[in-house]
């Protein structure tokens, strides 16, 4: 009987701290699949959040390092410069990178840092108990925007990947999703090929994943699945924004 | 070419219930157990056909807590 599929050496043996059906865990697993297949386990850096992810230190089996609230970019640039030989990601949600961390994403892509970043965007605060965040969509529900978000208020939803595309710095940028078997397959394929691009020493990489947040959404997991299909894949398009020019 | 079987097996106490492998199934063996509860206190996903199972891994694939483990055999 051939093994199609069993955990993954480059996850730890702790269950993971997140609500039922919480993609983070499809997440978790797809980075660990890509850093043992690429034989990187050994020698990776992680970088963990602030946010449902604090953890993400206690279920990576590589070395990790905790940063303060949307300074992960900064902390792995550190990392990167005193170690180069090391291949250094980060792993963000939308609150950490897309809000308080924003200034901090955005000029490690402009440094072109050798660093992977894994972006992880419901579109919500999870960990806090399901506030607006930038990456919220107009009409969404949220704690503090309990009628919805309001464009005329609050401004229109940030797109990170397209932004960040924009700049010389970054040399990969992709936005996936995790909604279904087949575009999980595909975010493995992105998250394994941004860390190639780091190891041929190219530049920053980045790719943004479309996640889930049962609880705060108050819709079951599988709801969840389809919410993010239907509202966040048509603001949030899906694909390939930046590749180095070889690939083309 | 053989017909492909099967096997999923489950750690049941790592399981919460959340029900993403069963609604990526496309034979539609799975189900949550509710007539145990684990270690977790959720009703754990089982495979209630399991001789139907084509071991397309699918439900390991979107489980978020790595429960599943999928073998695959070729049938003459």
């Amino acid at each position: 009987m051939a093994v199609v599929f069993q955990k993954t050496k480059g996850l730890t043996d702790k269950p993971f701290s997140y609500c039922p059906g919480c993609t983070h865990g499809i997440i978790h697993r797809l980075v660990a699949e890509s850093l043992e297949e690429l034989g990187l386990l050994d020698e990776v850096i992680g970088v963990a959040p602030v946010g449902c992810s604090v953890f993400a230190y206690e279920f990576f089996n590589c070395d990790m390092h905790e940063a303060a609230h949307g300074r992960a970019p900064a902390v792995a640039t550190g990392i990167k410069r005193v170690h180069p030989d090391h291949p250094v990601f980060t792993y963000q949600g939308d609150g950490d990178l897309a809000s308080i961390g924003t200034a901090e994403i955005v000029h490690v892509a402009h440094r072109g840092e050798k660093i992977t970043t894994i972006f992880v965007n419901n579109a919500i605060y999870g960990m806090t108990g399901g506030q607006m965040a930038p990456t919220t969509l107009v009409g969404q529900k949220a704690t503090t925007a309990p009628y919805g978000r309001d464009a005329a208020l609050c401004g229109n939803p940030i797109r990170i990947s397209e932004m960040l595309a924009t700049i010389d710095g970054a040399v990969f940028v992709e936005r996936v999703a995790v909604n279904t078997p087949a575009n999980i397959r595909k975010a493995k394929k992105a998250i394994k090929r941004a860390f190639e691009v780091q190891l041929q020493g190219l530049g920053f990489g980045i790719v943004e994943v479309l996640s889930t947040c049962p609880t705060n959404w108050g819709l079951t997991p599988v709801e969840s699945l389809e919410w993010l299909e239907k509202n966040m894949i048509p603001y949030y398009p899906l694909g390939n924004f930046k590749s180095p020019k070889e690939e083309k | 070419m053989g017909k492909a079987k099967g096997t999923v097996i489950f750690d049941s106490d790592a399981c919460k219930g959340c029900g993403l492998c069963i609604s990526v199934c496309p034979v539609n063996i799975l189900a949550l157990d509710t007539s145990s509860v684990n270690n977790k206190g959720y009703h754990p996903a089982t495979a209630i056909e399991p001789e139907k199972c084509i071991g397309c891994a699918n439900c390991a694939t979107i489980c978020p807590d790595t429960v599943i483990t999928v073998y695959r055999t070729m049938e003459e």
